[in-house]
């Protein structure tokens, strides 16, 4: 049986497992009740990994939220909408297909969705482009949101992207002008806009879909302004150090909320989302529906003016 | 010992170095050693191939302004802190100490009100010498407060970037800023306010991808290199050679995120014209006008 421990640092719960699978095969073999043996195992198991999965270091949060097993926005979108119509393109230029959108009703909530998609597999990763969107991908995002602002209808961002393409087409279509543009018509689109980071974060990338009222993130995952693995080329030439990097940089959603960034963290399931799509995909479903319920409240002017004095905050300086 | 053997010599060693290094500059484009002088009549552009050498936001202020000494700073003392204690081989309070202390400036950016032109404007200057420019909750905060200020005065606003993008050290707080820069532009923009962005070499990473390239027109210094990506990141990721003149101002008229590429000479002359075919008034103007609503 393949293991479903798989990271590295999940070792010790992979010998736990495997100890116990032994174990089972010994009671088979010889024909002798072993079940006090093995249910000792299991609930040592259990214990272990509870414990082991609230006491990550960063640098294994980001490695979760990189799992290849792990939900991605169309998982949650198939899980959580009972009526969903994807749209397609930019009218300039492409389909990205690291972008996905639409419209989608959630418990009777009409909705837009965006998210970034990565693929599962070589085949899909490379339809995807690993989820890194080029500028198509930012402006059928704007396109999306643009209608959605029309109509009135709130806006659900789901994050989860290594970067932005870097690539010469990308550049030559304006990365930069399409995050440019899609911060500064989310910062004052006058509908509700939710944010969630369901995997990765990374960079201008991620925040070209990720300006909003609220930021939400699930346990296991990572949002700052360049990768681990950059910042520790960059600042400590040498990419291995990415552990030390994403300790300084203080990537996780517990650290973001230190400083104001993130505004609420959503619970996994032990071992993480990979290990109960459907669980998590009803929690991302009812803690959306209760910050939608919250903002579907505030008349668009105050909406919109709270958003720019939320961003007006963040940060630290002395004068 | 032979006659024409030095026998001090350090002497011409000294001397040789001094004349490198202060009173001639080798140009990077052409390789033609410009006389310092001449450098600087010349607003440091090689007079032989118009090469753009960086500059401080100092020697910005001084070609821009109509008067070198009649203009306000803005949040003089507004600077950066370490909120996040970073430290990666170098801790990030003695690398802004010692960037203070190099440029005897106290952030990445200047931003002033003052006349160009006969036009009150509001002026931000990055520099690329504090850290290589980048962006951190300082940088982003003194953006953020200069554009307020124009949107209150009702100013125009004039952005000159140089940045290699948002600050590693402030981690997601810089990344912040973009977004922060963003939303005030447009509140600036739905006011009506006129908004120049001007890049010089190298505008990149998260200043492009927020404020440099949301002006209602963009300008560009000859050569500047501009984009989100860096080469080196395009090279690795696709793994061919770059095409040539990628990501250099040229490039970016070409392919149509940039409206005008213009020689710093020019600079201060084409943001007065563009300025008063927008209508604003001449500062004079705008006295007496004060003046005769006061009667």
């Amino acid at each position: 049986m393949a293991s479903k421990y798989t990271l590295s640092f999940e070792k010790p719960l992979q010998e736990l497992e495997e100890k116990i699978e032994a174990t089972k095969r010994t009671a088979l073999e010889r024909g002798i009740d072993m079940s006090k043996e093995i249910e000792g195992l299991e609930s040592k198991l259990e214990k272990t990994a509870a414990d082991f999965y609230q006491n990550l270091t960063r640098w294994q949060r980001v490695q979760m939220a990189r799992h290849s097993e792990r939900p991605y926005t169309l998982d949650y979108i198939e899980r959580i909408t009972s009526f969903w119509f994807e749209m397609h393109g930019d009218r300039h230029f492409a389909d990205d297909k690291a972008v996905v959108g639409g419209l989608a009703e959630i418990d009777g909530e009409q909705v837009v969705i965006i998210g970034q998609q990565k693929g599962r597999g070589t085949r899909d990763n490379l339809f995807r482009n690993f989820g890194m969107p080029r500028p198509e991908g930012y402006r059928k995002a704007l396109r999306l949101m643009n209608l959605a602002a029309r109509f009135n209808r709130p806006v659900i961002s789901f994050i989860d992207t290594p970067g932005a393409y870097p690539g010469i087409g990308a550049e030559e279509r304006g990365q930069a002008e399409a995050i440019a543009r899609n911060l500064m018509v989310m910062s004052t689109l006058p509908v509700p806009i939710i944010i969630l980071v369901i995997g990765e974060g990374a960079s201008g990338g991620a925040l070209g879909m990720g300006v909003g009222d609220r930021l939400l993130m699930l346990e296991n995952t990572w949002f700052s302004v360049i990768s681990p693995e950059g910042c520790a080329s960059i600042l400590y030439r040498d990419a291995s150090k990415a552990e030390e990097a994403a300790d300084a940089m203080r990537v996780t959603p517990q650290d973001l909320m230190e400083m104001g960034v993130c505004d609420r963290i959503l619970p996994e399931p032990p071992g993480g989302a990979h290990r109960d799509a459907d669980t998590v995909a009803a929690t991302v479903k009812s803690i959306l529906m209760e910050t939608l319920a919250e903002l579907k409240e505030i008349p668009p002017e105050k909406l919109v003016a709270t958003r720019v004095s939320r961003y007006e905050r963040l940060g630290q300086w002395q004068e | 010992m032979a006659w024409f053997r030095r026998s001090a010599k350090k002497i011409l060693s000294t001397e040789r170095k001094s004349l490198s290094g202060d009173l001639w500059t080798k140009c990077p484009g052409c390789s033609e050693y410009i006389y310092r002088e001449e450098l600087e009549r010349s607003r440091f552009v090689c007079p032989t191939c118009s090469h753009h050498f960086s500059i401080n936001c100092r020697k910005y202020l001084e070609h821009l302004m109509d008067n070198p000494n009649g203009f306000t700073e803005l949040d003089p003392d507004l600077s950066s802190v370490d909120p996040l204690e970073f430290e990666a081989r170098k801790k990030y309070s003695d690398q802004l100490a010692a960037a203070r202390k190099k440029t005897g400036l106290n952030e990445a950016v200047l931003t002033v009100t003052g006349a160009v032109e006969g036009y009150q404007v509001v002026l931000g200057i990055m520099d690329f010498s504090f850290i290589g420019g980048s962006m951190g909750s300082a940088v982003g905060e003194k953006v953020a407060r200069a554009i307020d200020y124009a949107r209150e005065h009702g100013l125009p606003l004039i952005i000159i970037s140089a940045s290699g993008g948002a600050r590693m050290q402030e981690a997601a707080l810089s990344l912040m800023q973009m977004a922060k820069t963003s939303a005030k532009l447009s509140q600036f923009s739905q006011s009506g306010g006129l908004y120049i962005s001007v890049l010089t070499d190298p505008t990149t990473g998260g200043v492009t991808a927020s404020f440099a390239m949301l002006g209602d027109i963009i300008l560009a210094e000859p050569g500047a290199l501009i984009g989100f990506a860096g080469a080196r990141v395009i090279k690795q990721t696709i793994g061919e050679e770059l095409p040539e003149g990628f990501q250099r101002a040229e490039f970016l008229r070409e392919k149509g995120f940039v409206d005008h590429i213009v020689h710093r000479s020019d600079l201060k002359n084409i943001l007065g014209q563009l300025i008063g075919f927008f209508g604003y008034p001449k500062k004079a103007l705008r006295n007496e006008q004060a003046a005769d609503s006061d009667q």
